[in-house]
């Protein structure tokens, strides 16, 4: 029994990370930009699609470094073309806008790719376990794990040491003294946007080679990133990390004993933590009211 | 002035009833039939539910689908289990979606902004894992069924609502007008008049000593109990109850007609909802790429339309 | 005169005004249908076309469309060309009532196919049994539509859960092994498949070491997968359809179970396979139908006419599915030389589908008793290198006779009620 809650707990840590990924990029756009990006589990498959497209031509390795950054690039156009006009409105606006580009993200992955779910194939080396007896410790999820820890750690390392990363940072607390500043803040939403969904993207291509790859994948995606980022706190990314990883490891203990909450587990732990502290584990006094 | 304002007011009013009542006998030359406008009806009414709180508070709830298809739920699971009565499934429907409402607002009143929206959908999201999951009460994924609406009994006569669509849809018109006009007392009560003053400046509402939190919460329950009633007559329109009532992206519908109605108007939402049920309900009867169409709607109404059609003619009168 | 063109205002609001009538022009197109043709009979069919099941759905309008076609050359349904109108139910009941309705009130369809959501196909069933269409459920599987909650306007193409596992449990426990796991999707399909299938396994004499129910729409299924494994059976048995099997595979695979418990399944679909990479095309299956059938009347000419309709790929089950619905209306109306549902119904019970739509050995035919079609099981195995053609993904082993895989009628828990 004890070795059974220890595989689920290692294994939880595994799902979580990849819960990280995604509750990250989605974190960053909502702290400086206050927009909740629905689109974002769109943006996932469009860069799994992407990958799986380029695959045959350059090889998955290949894709993996050239999907995430494509991606980033439709990111900055719609940014730049939909949501740039809605700064400074309602939030309601960019909530809605985003929910409306999901549709079409949907629609148009169906419309180019079809409706059939598109077989992809992972570098042997990766596909198969690393020992008989932890079998669930693949050598693919063990390479997701490391992806995400390094994407996580090249992001801290931007967000504190160069000159945008602190201006990003600066940005969330206090965008008008920034721009008063006279940093140009149009091209640090719009960098700061691209970063969200190039992790989006990498999302995409991680989750292609563990599940099916089809137009309707995002949807069910989207919601643990989004508690991850109410648990851990919204305006902290390490409470996002730490968010993320936790509803991961909450969810996988469920499955053992009753599935049928594996889901509904993180629900509870965000209920239970807003009614104990209301702004989240490590959340900014202030940001959530 | 001041007379043909009241005056412009009421015809508006006496145009709208009449369209309403006279529904079934314009739509189907028109190429219409009675479901769509029942439909249009009950949606509307969860649209107008939604607002209350959103136009009328400016509060953004993006969860209130779950509040809906809880009342669903609830006047499915009475009429199934407890008796065959529409009246008595109406009133645990509005009950059940009410009172989750008024429990969940405890906790969600104190967020503002996107917060607020973001714990209300994951909120929502949890009953929806509830229908979704608990198949032994709710089917599941294969939904609640095995009742239908009962025939109405006024004493003298039954009404026959269940195969006969006119007459149900006249009994949802009553329904209808009944909580429109609750709604409609409210807002004009010195309790709607706070609800304004709150969206308008919460600051300073705070600082006239309006328990601002206090008044939110109730606005959020009262708002739940509205959307619990839609929900009861969407279960008795289908016989039917799902989860995908409660899923978020059906509360990201009803915020949509509110946006694209004018959620600054009272009716507002209820335009809305005509348009978009009538539009989507076309378009995905001619392309299977329907919901590319609706998406563009979103981003069109969001960019160029942000006032919605009420708010354009509004503009316009005033001009 | 240049300050007005230059003028933002009114810019702007010719814009809107603009915008305002191409949307009004939109709302008002759909009451100009008028122009269709007066004498075609139509036929309506309601399927998920958007969503998780929009592959499949898909497949059959794909097959219920070329029906049409091919009875229109032949000269129509008693000398009246078939129009049959396509509607998205989104995998959503309210919009597949809704859709329903619009079909049978507005539209006055007289014959009704869908859906593949069988929580759908029910609600459905519901409206067309209150307004007295004929109604054939074409791809949703669950027991009740020909069991407890059976209809007599309605009928069934696609198999009961209890069929499915019938066909394949003999083979699997005289082939892998008496110990079988079970991996369940946690919906009422999920459960009457698993217990169809534990049945049969009693009745073998075998013994199940657990059964895993995970909830629908599971992304992840290593949990499951340690629990699976830690109790040592000999056969896997993965029950979840569409994406969840597609992802459960895919796992099994990377984790390497399939190399040491055989893995298989019940009912599995030529969707599905082609979603998956070849590690994870594993396992003794059933497909309700097949392409590849050598020496069978005119299932060559079928998959070939198919193919020219649809870039080159095969029909899947499903494909036939909606195809045989079609046929299945156009068949009764002319033999009965009627369009009344109800005398249709009844001529549809013990109905035997010819060669050339049957497109299978075997007798096929509607029950009287339950109105649930006895067609084949084609019962195979999985392959992960493409037998020649690359949608050669299946290796059918047996193709046993609807008869033998359906329980009796008295066991289905069906009980017609004909209109007085």
């Amino acid at each position: 029994m004890l070795q059974l809650l220890l595989f689920n707990v290692t294994n939880g840590l595994i799902i979580g990370a990849f819960y990280v990924l995604m509750a990250l990029g989605l974190s960053l756009i909502l702290n400086l930009s206050n927009v909740i990006n629905f689109a974002h589990g769109g943006f996932l498959v469009v860069g799994g699609y992407i990958a799986y497209t380029i695959t045959p031509y350059v090889g998955f390795w290949g894709a993996l470094l050239i999907a995430p950054p494509l991606t980033a690039v439709i990111g900055i156009a719609v940014e730049r073309v939909l949501i740039r006009p809605l700064y400074g409105r309602d939030p309601l606006y960019s909530l809605l806008l985003t929910f409306g580009l999901a549709f079409i993200f949907e629609d148009g992955t169906r419309f180019i790719w079809g409706a059939q779910g598109k077989p992809v194939t992972v570098p042997a080396i990766l596909a198969q376990p690393l020992s008989n007896e932890f079998f669930f410790i693949t050598g693919y999820r063990l390479f997701m794990v490391a992806t995400v820890a390094l994407a996580v750690t090249l992001l801290f390392v931007l967000l504190r040491y160069t000159r945008l990363g602190i201006r990003i940072r600066a940005g969330t607390l206090d965008l008008e003294t920034v721009s008063g500043l006279g940093v140009n803040v149009g091209m640090l939403r719009s960098l700061n946007f691209a970063a969200g969904i190039f992790l989006a993207g990498l999302s995409g291509v991680l989750a292609a080679g563990q599940l099916g790859l089809e137009p309707t994948m995002g949807a069910g995606l989207l919601m643990p990133s989004f508690i991850a980022i109410i648990v851990g706190g919204v305006g902290s990314l390490t409470g996002t990390l730490l968010g993320g990883l936790l509803i991961g490891v909450a969810s996988g203990i469920t499955a053992v004993f009753l599935p049928a909450a594996s889901e509904a587990i993180m629900y509870v732990l965000m209920a239970v933590v807003l009614l104990i502290r209301p702004r989240g584990l490590l959340g900014e006094e202030g940001m959530m009211t | 002035m001041m007379e043909s304002d009241t005056a412009r007011k009421l015809a508006v009013l006496v145009c709208i009833w009449a369209a309403l009542l006279l529904a079934p006998y314009w739509m189907p030359p028109l190429g219409g039939y009675t479901a769509l406008g029942t439909r249009v009806l009950i949606l509307g009414l969860a649209a107008m539910s939604v607002n209350f709180l959103l136009g009328f508070t400016g509060v953004l709830s993006f969860g209130h689908a779950a509040y809906f298809g809880l009342g669903a739920y609830g006047a499915g699971l009475s009429l199934k289990f407890l008796a065959p009565s529409t009246p008595l499934s109406l009133l645990a429907g509005t009950l059940l979606g009410g009172l989750a409402g008024a429990i969940l607002g405890t906790l969600i009143v104190r967020r503002r902004g996107v917060y607020f929206a973001m714990v209300t959908i994951a909120f929502g999201q949890v009953f929806y894992y509830i229908a979704f999951q608990w198949s032994s009460l709710t089917g599941g994924d294969d939904g609640l069924r095995g009742f239908s609406r009962q025939p109405i009994d006024l004493g003298i006569s039954k009404i026959d609502i269940l195969s006969n669509s006119n007459n149900f849809y006249f009994f949802v018109l009553f329904c209808f007008a009944l909580v429109a006009a609750i709604m409609g007392f409210i807002l004009r009560s010195p309790f709607g008049r706070t609800m304004l003053a709150i969206r308008e400046n919460e600051r300073r509402a705070r600082f006239l000593g309006i328990p601002v939190e206090r008044h939110i919460w109730i606005a959020f329950t009262l708002s739940c109990f509205f959307m619990g009633f839609a929900g009861a007559l969407y279960a008795l329109l289908n016989n039917f109850a799902d989860p995908k009532g409660l899923h978020f992206s059906q509360s990201g519908d009803f915020v949509m007609m509110a946006v694209m109605g004018g959620m600054r108007s009272f009716w507002g939402p209820l335009l809305g909802a005509v348009v978009f049920v009538v539009l989507q309900d076309y378009l995905s009867s001619v392309t299977v790429n329907w919901m590319s169409f609706v998406g563009l709607l979103f981003v069109l109404v969001v960019l160029f339309f942000p006032r919605g059609l009420l708010g354009v003619v509004r503009r316009k009168v005033t001009s | 005169m240049a300050a007005d063109l230059f003028s933002k205002r009114i810019d702007r609001r010719t814009v809107i005004k603009t915008a305002a009538l191409a949307g009004a022009a939109q709302i008002a197109s759909p009451f100009v249908i008028a122009a269709r043709a007066a004498d075609a009979i139509k036929i309506g069919m309601v399927d998920p076309l958007t969503g998780v099941y929009a592959a499949v759905a898909n497949n059959e309008v794909l097959g219920a469309k070329f029906a049409v076609e091919q009875i229109n050359a032949k000269g129509g349904v008693l000398g009246r060309p078939l129009e049959l109108l396509v509607e998205d139910s989104a995998n959503d009941v309210g919009t597949g009532v809704q859709k329903t309705r619009k079909l049978i009130d507005r539209d006055q369809v007289q014959f009704i196919i869908g859906d593949v959501n069988s929580g759908i196909a029910q609600a459905m069933a519901q409206v067309t049994a209150e307004k007295k269409v004929l109604h054939v459920v074409s791809g949703g599987h669950t027991d009740g539509i020909t069991g407890k909650d059976c209809k007599w306007n309605v009928y069934r193409v696609c198999n009961t859960t209890r069929a499915e596992a019938n066909s394949v449990a003999e083979l699997l426990f005289t082939k892998y092994g008496k110990k079988w796991h079970f991996i369940t999707p946690d919906y009422a399909f999920g459960h009457t498949l698993q217990e169809a299938g534990l049945a049969n396994l009693k009745k073998l004499g075998g013994t199940m070491t657990g059964n895993e129910l995970t909830p629908l729409g599971t992304t992840d299924f290593s949990a499951y997968l340690i629990k699976a494994r830690a109790a040592n059976p000999d056969v896997l048995l993965v029950l979840p359809q569409g994406s969840d099997m597609v992802n459960c595979l895919k796992q099994i695979a990377q984790f390497g179970i399939d190399k040491q418990i055989h893995v298989a399944g019940l009912q599995q679909e030529l969707e599905s396979l082609e979603a998956m990479p070849p590690e994870a095309r594993v396992g003794i299956w059933m497909f309700e139908w097949y392409w590849k059938q050598p020496g069978v009347a005119h299932v060559d000419q079928f998959v070939a006419d198919i193919r020219k309709r649809s870039n080159g790929k095969v029909p899947t089950a499903r494909t036939w599915f909606g195809f045989t619905s079609v046929q299945t209306y156009a068949l009764a109306a002319n033999h009965e030389k009627t369009l009344d549902a109800e005398k249709l119904a009844k001529a549809l019970g013990n109905f035997e589908l010819p060669p050339e739509v049957k497109l299978q050995p075997n007798k096929v035919y509607y029950r009287d008793g339950d109105h649930q079609l006895m067609s084949s099981a084609f019962v195979g195995e999985a392959l992960s290198k493409a037998a020649g053609d690359p949608e050669d993904l299946f290796r059918v082993d047996h193709v046993v006779a609807g008869d033998k895989t359906n329980p009796p009628v008295s066991e289905t828990g069906c009980t017609l009620k004909w209109p007085a």
